[in-house]
């Protein structure tokens, strides 16, 4: 685009010098997001760089990187707050001892000082606002939903013994989803929204320009043209980015130049591919030639 | 080269252009509240509006919020602002009923295929040649293009198999019970009541309490064949699927014919009126051929990766008449077996005497399948019940 450069342009140049090159839509939800002070939804498959988004923006904005790996049964203790059990038996113990009265006792154990910070109350407690990543929100169950969508709305934790927590700071958030079950729509509704895709040749081929700089322009163009090919094919697990830039280290670590120089070692680079026994099985030897020939 | 078209008379400004923009996405089944459009204009704010690129994306990133919705955004986009899409804007409309039309083309070629639609593609040893006391009578021209399927449920019928339903989704609810009781043994530690309960014994924990891991809902995954040969149990296999739906909304439901169609969000539709007809616009096709195969095929490569996982219990409704290679079947359910569901399959034919599996693929599902049941009747389907409780 010949168009003068614009604030969210600014934003995919930016984080391409952090070695995330990011797609128009994406750059652009991702600007938005930030300046609506509104939570990003990433969905799309697995491997295609949706975690790492959220890592370049830490880096490029200098700030933290707070991150909510989400499982399911994840509950308020593990992802919000939880206190401190062990110190507060401890401290109940000592205080009967000293002879203390139960009313002050209870006032010191659910103080502060006894609240064990989960990433999102620290999130929104920080002197700087992080960036939070709540990870494969899909995987948590929907009551975590609930939760998150409270906190992501009104930034504040209520905390019975201790009252409202309000957020000193407001996190840049991001949520991430493989879309192992359907997300809420009112969760959906609250932030904004961008599918990513697996990159098309020229964004990997750029990709792997930035990760790997010693690399020659043809042996890219051909790994480029290898994986997207191979993500063409019937496989269980299609290789993303992540996997696109192992292979290439592989291929580095091997000295190979060419692929369709040396079949063998070709072959035992696959592994950074294929991760299942039926993928390796679905291309053997010469799938992995003819293909490596075309890309050629 | 695209344009902007020129404001319509009665709007003034660009915020009344967006508002009507977003009016027509809501027309085109994208879900937007009233909020959404300040929140689209004041993104506009933030971006030079004026550049059509940079105004798709952003609009783009604000109106949509699911992967269906974001593929089809830039079609919509160019046609409400560009001046080639406007001319055909009054059409978008009907631009979309062709395309759910389009399945009929393959419905042509799937019917080219043996046997007459309406009735099973046998070989001639297949149960179609068969006499049994089961309902199945032979459907007279059932093989409409689109059949409504206002006339497909009765009301009774829809009753007596949604009843049949719940109870079934009970029994599945009852294994999740005995789940529950085992884990009595190992509940964890609740270390907030302790502690609470402890301030009053001077810190020692006298009581303890314990939690209880959560339970661990079971999944159902329906699968209705709505092919030629299955035509008369359609109508009260869509009634037992609502009521499995009413039982638990997580259940996820679909028709297959020569396609696969979701039909989960249609049958939640809690307007029983809309809820059908917008099923009789997803089963256009119905009473056709089947592909039992190939539509498993895509069932594996698309809602299985996502919808299916070791507490899922798929079950699929069909007769076992398939017009793909039987090999197919037996390898796609191998496939969705791997991903730690269990699978049980209801066949009508099953309740006849004398039956035996000996469709080519029936007998190629048949290593794969948990459970392999009959589902003639509303009593074979009720009977059903303390079976799936023992899965």
């Amino acid at each position: 685009m010949s168009a003068p450069t614009t604030e969210w342009r600014v934003l995919q140049d930016q984080l391409a010098a952090t070695g995330y090159v990011a797609a128009d839509d994406l750059a652009m939800a991702l600007h938005l997001a930030l300046m609506l002070g509104r939570p990003l939804l990433l969905e799309g498959a697995a491997g295609v760089g949706k975690t790492q988004i959220a890592r370049s923006l830490a880096e490029w904005k200098a700030t933290k990187l707070i991150r909510l790996q989400c499982y399911e049964g994840l509950d308020a203790a593990h992802a919000i707050y939880e206190w401190n059990y062990q110190r507060q038996l401890l401290a109940i113990r000592a205080a009967v001892e000293g002879g203390e009265a139960g009313d002050a006792i209870e006032a010191r154990v659910f103080s502060e000082r006894y609240l064990l910070e989960r990433p999102l109350l620290a999130a929104i407690r920080q002197p700087v606002a992080p960036v939070l990543l709540i990870d494969e929100i899909d995987r948590a169950d929907e009551e975590f939903e609930a939760y998150l969508l409270e906190i992501l709305s009104e930034y504040q934790v209520s905390i019975p013994e201790l009252g409202t927590i309000t957020a000193t700071t407001r996190p840049m958030v991001i949520l991430t989803s493989n879309g192992t079950r359907d997300l809420s729509d009112a969760l959906r509704r609250r932030c904004i929204y961008t599918y990513v895709d697996y990159p098309d040749r020229a964004t990997e081929m750029a990709i792997l320009r930035a990760h790997h700089p010693g690399l020659e322009a043809t042996l890219i163009g051909q790994i480029v043209g290898f994986v997207q090919a191979l993500r063409r094919e019937d496989l269980e697990k299609t290789p993303g980015v992540a996997e696109t830039l192992d292979f290439a280290a592989a291929l580095a670590g091997l000295g190979i130049n060419d692929l369709t120089s040396d079949p063998v070692a070709l072959q035992a680079a696959l592994v950074t591919l294929l991760k299942t026994q039926a993928d390796r099985a679905t291309v053997p030897t010469e799938v992995a030639q003819r293909i490596a020939g075309k890309a050629a | 080269m695209m344009r902007i078209t020129r404001f319509a008379a009665r709007t003034t400004g660009p915020a009344d252009r967006v508002a009507d923009f977003m009016a027509y996405l809501r027309d085109n089944g994208i879900g937007l509240g009233v909020l959404d459009t300040g929140l689209a204009i004041s993104a506009l704010t933030h971006i030079r509006a004026t550049d059509l690129t940079e105004a798709r994306l952003a609009l783009k990133a604000i109106c949509t919020s699911s992967a269906e919705e974001f593929s089809r955004f830039d079609a919509l986009f160019a046609a409400f602002w560009t001046n080639r899409g406007r001319e055909r804007a009054g059409n978008a409309a009907a631009k979309s009923n062709e395309r759910q039309r389009a399945p009929h083309v393959s419905d042509h070629e799937a019917m080219a295929g043996s046997g007459r639609a309406e009735r099973p593609d046998s070989d001639g040893v297949g149960e179609a040649e068969q006499n049994g006391q089961g309902r199945l009578v032979g459907s007279p021209i059932r093989n409409l293009m689109r059949v409504d399927l206002r006339d497909v449920v009765t009301k009774v019928d829809m009753e007596q198999a949604e009843a049949v339903a719940r109870q079934l989704a009970r029994a599945i609810r009852d294994r999740r019970s005995r789940r529950q009781k085992a884990a009595k043994h190992g509940g964890r530690l609740d270390m907030r009541r302790i502690v609470r309960a402890s301030l009053a014994t001077g810190g020692d924990p006298a009581r303890l309490f314990r939690r209880n891991p959560p339970d661990r809902p079971t999944r159902l995954v329906c699968l209705l064949d709505v092919s030629g040969s299955m035509a008369v149990y359609a109508r009260v296999f869509l009634a037992f699927l609502k009521g499995l739906m009413t039982a638990d909304a997580r259940t996820d439901a679909y028709l297959f014919h020569t396609r696969l169609v979701r039909i989960s969000e249609a049958l939640r539709d809690k307007d029983a009126l809309r809820a059908v007809n917008r099923m009789s616009l997803l089963a256009q096709g119905f009473g056709g051929g089947t592909r039992i195969g190939g539509n498993l095929a895509a069932f594996n490569a698309t809602y299985a990766k996502r919808l299916v996982s070791g507490r899922s219990v798929v079950l699929i409704l069909s007769d076992g008449f398939d017009t793909d290679p039987p090999a197919l079947i037996g390898a796609e359910l191998a496939r969705l077996k791997k991903r730690g569901c269990r699978i049980v399959w209801l066949n009508p034919l099953k309740g006849w005497q004398g039956y035996e599996p000996v469709a080519a693929g029936m007998a190629a599902a048949l290593p794969h399948l948990d459970m392999f049941a009959a589902a003639n009747t509303l009593a074979s389907l009720a009977a059903l019940e303390p079976e799936l409780g023992r899965l």
